[in-house]
């Protein structure tokens, strides 16, 4: 009876994870999601941990011991880590999350191959699949991590022939399998398993390595995304169709994610998991003489605002690196109490993380439903007093629209331009991400704000 | 270098050119202030205050005999004859008005800057006193306006009924029509306005007021140096018509209409004061050069027969003499920023710069006036489309060739998927069922998740990662002791994946709050 059992309440855990799912798709359901998600997971763990009791070849009581343990060291991190994360860390937790996954899925193909005494071809290229997927899950993630946490330079790194390279890892990794699936013997077997994990792990920290801290958001989706199809191909060593559902769940998530991003930047997905962005292209444009920006002060900026009927802000990474999502909050309400109304436009790549800028303006109480997106905001600009673009370069630059030759030409943009006056705080003139000169800086209507964000906004809220 | 602030005498001259801010900013430049004793009292600067921040405070005459002279008005002939020769006079001067002014300049071999004849690029714009001056002018004549105005400006619903907002009509959108618009809309009255070229409407608009178009296109007036031109005969006859519509129905008319270096344009006929309301205000914001309105008298209040009270003040920026002097005060640094560019206390005029070379009337006793004219527009010049380095494809044909790749790669990989399957066992297969009807579930489900929501979906999705741990959880009552210990770490980190995705995700959502409006 017990697996008849155990098998409907997977059913009922991968329904649920679904419901998580697309709860999420709305503000207004998104708890109950995440509480259905939760009620799956308590489900489905208890009936794994009830057959796996059952089935132990140890005994109940040490198996059992063993779990306990185990769950408790990890929930403790987990718990510990969620509470104490600040929302501009958001992106790193993720990226070791999902590293965690990928390191996850290889234990648990080693461990698949080990345990089992017959293991036919099938299983074979299954569990070398999912331990290749997840090696390159696990350190590309552990990169990812470094990268947004500043433990590694967000600079592209540009080996010689990185292509070729990649390419003969992925023909090694290809020999490994074969050799793994038809000479299974020990030791022969555990090396050629070892070998594809090894490759997995150097294949993911150098695709990883090589693109450029921009292209972050991108990225994170792409190892949101591997890390389900790590967990799915695990699945099918095991047999266990609640892992495939999960994992295809999660592996298409994090595609239609990273596709998303990519279209934000009007780039290929290839184009981006190659890498090199924003490092080669610097030469090829032409230097055009854009004329003479204007800077301004906090006070005049502050004079501006309190004239202002309607204002835009259009935050990007330079806002959460400055962490200066507080004061911008702060400055909201104070102009919304004088009758302003006062919105966000975010990129869609705005950040480090798909919808990184929504949380950090949640996180600092920005009600949700003025923050929009730059569809929902694009065609408002024409009627906006005042835009501020708060660490924001590449996601308002018009030379998108405007510059058939620059890299970034096609890339969807906040067209804030169009507005009355444009505020820009920035730390210095340099050139954003993807190395273009932005042209509004230089428009008639735009002033330049120098500065931390941070301390500026703190500025105008003091000269308000 | 010595720069000198005289006194004015003149009635209605309160503006001063130096405020004691202003004179500190100048003597950070590295000049010697002299200024004419009681030259900001009207503007409420005592001499005090100056000396204060380090100015020589001087007899009246000795103001004049400086190195630099700057003066909010145009000088008398008897102060133009106490210039030292050699000297720089920096003043308004209106050039194309005053010949007589700008001879007797040039005799006395002095350099003369007119502060009104700044290019109109943007550039330029902290430096013309003819925008900051004409932006407190028109202000202050809605202000004059309201003041005799016999109703309310705002529309209000009280007990004993309702009260209509005034009706303001506005001709012209410059810098003065702009301000005006603003403080009128600001006081909640309808505002309505006009100007000759039709690519102001959109400013006009964002200031709060309606744009009135002309009943049918006229040829747009192109401005290229970012002033009005005056009109053809046709489009006279058409505006004509507009404008003894739109004043006829206003309680409030301020004009605004100046063509630079001509007396400005009569737009408002006597015809068309006699058809207004009692007790309406016309604000002739043009009276200096001889009025808008036919009925305009310069400096006076004059009320018509039919009781209407046209103003014809000429100094209204001068009505507010604190506000004004320190935007005059700011432009005179900002031109001295221009013309000391060592910060040495040395002026230096550069001709070859357009915005010095354009305010320079006289350079030290020859007359340079006119400059040669200056494009507004800084846009470069279109940019030639750059040809494509190989012929064009045909759109149609790249999409067909890409649907035919397409084609071909997906009957390629459902042949090999074909192929596949039928060497697989069949559980496999069945395994493979559930995984592709599963992307196809996340792909919908996923799609319609808000873009707002991404970064709590992916904690979810790393949360129900943690799933792993089900597979671990199999492997780790395993005899083997290998086994046990990689099934122990997964089962380890995958928890904190399970605990910390769902925990956080739970800490992002209760961020999330919508307004209370």
């Amino acid at each position: 009876m017990l697996p008849s059992l155990v098998q409907t309440a997977y059913i009922i855990a991968a329904v649920l994870f679904v419901l998580a799912l697309a709860g999420l798709s709305r503000h207004e359901t998104a708890k109950l999601g995440n509480a259905a998600g939760m009620v799956g997971m308590v489900i489905a763990i208890a009936a794994t941990v009830a057959e796996a009791l059952r089935s132990a070849e140890r005994g109940p009581v040490v198996t059992g011991v063993l779990i306990l343990v185990a769950v408790l060291i990890g929930a403790t991190i987990g718990l510990w880590r969620s509470r104490t994360v600040e929302m501009t860390g958001m992106p790193q937790l993720i990226a070791m999350l999902h590293s965690f996954v990928g390191l996850a899925a290889v234990l648990v193909g080693v461990g698949s191959f080990l345990d089992t005494a017959h293991s036919d071809l099938a299983h074979r290229i299954e569990v070398a699949i999912g331990v290749l997927i997840g090696a390159y899950t696990f350190t590309g993630s552990l990169v990812a991590f470094a990268k947004l946490s500043g433990r590694m330079k967000s600079k592209a790194l540009m080996l010689p022939g990185r292509h070729v390279l990649n390419l003969l890892a992925l023909i090694a990794a290809i020999g490994c399998t074969v050799w793994f699936a038809l000479a299974p013997q020990f030791p022969f077997g555990l090396i050629a398993l070892l070998a594809i994990a090894l490759l997995g792990f150097a294949l993911g920290w150098h695709m990883v390595a090589s693109i450029g801290g921009g292209d972050m958001p991108v990225v994170v989706s792409m190892l949101n995304s591997y890390s389900g199809w790590a967990a799915a191909a695990a699945g099918f060593m095991l047999g266990n169709d609640l892992l495939i559902i999960t994992g295809a769940l999660v592996g298409s998530s994090g595609a239609i994610l990273s596709y998303l991003m990519c279209q934000g930047m009007n780039r290929s997905f290839v184009s981006v998991i190659l890498g090199g962005f924003g490092e080669g292209t610097g030469g090829v444009q032409e230097d055009r003489d854009y004329g003479e920006y204007r800077e301004t002060s906090a006070p005049e900026v502050a004079g501006l605002l309190e004239r202002a009927r309607t204002v835009v802000i259009t935050p990007g990474y330079g806002m959460a690196v400055a962490k200066a999502q507080g004061p911008v909050a702060q400055l909201t309400q104070l102009l919304r109490d004088r009758g302003v109304s006062v919105r966000f436009g975010i990129h869609p790549v705005a950040g480090r993380l798909p919808g990184h800028m929504n949380v950090l303006l949640a996180e600092a109480k920005v009600p949700y439903d003025i923050v929009l997106e730059m569809d929902e905001v694009n065609d408002d600009f024409a009627d906006t007093d005042v835009v501020l673009v708060i660490g924001a370069n590449d996601t308002v630059n018009p030379a998108a629209l405007e510059e058939p030759h620059s890299p970034i030409a096609g890339m969807p943009v906040l067209e804030v331009w169009h507005a009355r006056e444009v505020i820009v705080f920035k730390r210095s003139m340099a050139a954003g991400y993807a190395g273009v000169q932005n042209p509004l800086f230089f428009r008639d209507n735009t002033r330049m704000l120098f500065g931390d964000a941070r301390e500026r906004v703190q500025d105008i809220i003091k000269a308000l | 270098m010595r720069i000198g602030i005289p006194r004015r005498t003149g009635d209605d001259q309160a503006i001063v050119a130096a405020t004691p801010k202003s004179v500190g900013q100048l003597i950070k430049l590295g000049y010697r202030v002299a200024i004419a004793s009681g030259a900001g009292d009207r503007a409420h600067f005592p001499d005090n205050q100056y000396a204060d921040v380090g100015a020589q405070i001087v007899p009246g005459e000795d103001a004049w005999d400086c190195d630099v002279v700057v003066t909010a008005y145009p000088p008398e002939p008897e102060q133009v004859a106490a210039l030292r020769p050699g000297s720089t006079l920096v003043a308004p001067l209106a050039p194309a008005r005053s010949p007589e002014l700008v001879e007797q300049l040039a005799t006395q071999q002095v350099t003369a800057l007119a502060l009104d004849a700044v290019p109109r690029i943007s550039r330029a714009q902290a430096l013309d006193v003819l925008s900051s001056q004409a932006n407190v002018a028109g202000y202050r004549a809605v202000i004059e306006a309201a003041g005799v105005y016999g109703g309310l400006m705002n529309g209000q619903v009280t007990a004993a009924g309702k009260v209509s907002p005034a009706q303001v009509f506005v001709i012209g959108a410059g810098v003065a029509g702009l301000a005006a618009i603003g403080t009128a809309v600001s006081l909640g009255a309808e505002v309505r306005a006009f100007d000759v070229r039709p690519e102001v409407a959109e400013q006009v608009e964002s200031m709060g007021a309606s744009f009135v178009h002309l009943p049918e296109a006229v040829d747009e007036q192109a401005s290229t140096d970012g002033y009005a031109t005056e009109m053809t005969a046709r489009q006279e006859a058409l505006t004509a018509g507009l404008y003894a519509e739109q004043v006829a129905r206003a309680n409030i008319v301020i004009t605004t209409a100046l063509v630079p270096g001509r007396p400005a344009p009569k737009l408002i006929t006597a015809e068309m004061v006699a058809a207004m309301n009692p007790g309406s205000v016309i604000v002739d914001m043009a009276a200096t050069t001889g009025g808008n309105c036919a009925l305009t008298v310069p400096g006076e209040q004059v009320i018509t027969e039919n009781g209407v009270i046209i103003l014809g003040w000429t100094d209204l920026a001068g009505r507010l003499p604190t506000q004004s002097s320190k935007l005059f005060g700011r432009n005179v640094v900002n031109l001295m920023k221009l013309t000391t560019p060592a910060a040495d206390g040395e002026f230096v005029l550069d001709s070859a710069d357009p915005v010095q070379r354009g305010m320079t009337v006289v350079k030290a006793g020859e007359v340079t006036w006119p400059p040669p004219p200056v494009q507004v527009s800084a846009a470069p010049p279109p940019a030639p489309v750059a040809a494509p380095a190989e012929p064009a494809e045909d759109p149609a044909e790249t999409a067909a060739r890409r649907r035919r790749r397409t084609l071909w790669a997906a009957a390629l990989a459902g042949v090999l998927f074909l192929l596949i399957g039928s060497f697989s066992p069949a559980s496999l297969l069945g395994h493979a069922t559930v995984f592709i009807l599963a992307v196809f579930v996340g792909f919908y489900v996923i799609s319609s998740v808000s873009h707002s929501l991404h970064t709590p979906l992916m904690a979810e999705t790393n949360a129900i990662s943690g799933i792993i741990m089900v597979g671990a959880l199999l492997q780790i009552g395993s005899g083997k002791l290998s086994v046990t210990i990689m099934a122990f770490a997964a089962i380890l980190i995958a928890s904190i994946n399970v605990f910390g995705g769902f925990a956080v995700t739970r800490r992002m959502l209760t961020m999330f709050q919508k307004g209370d409006r």
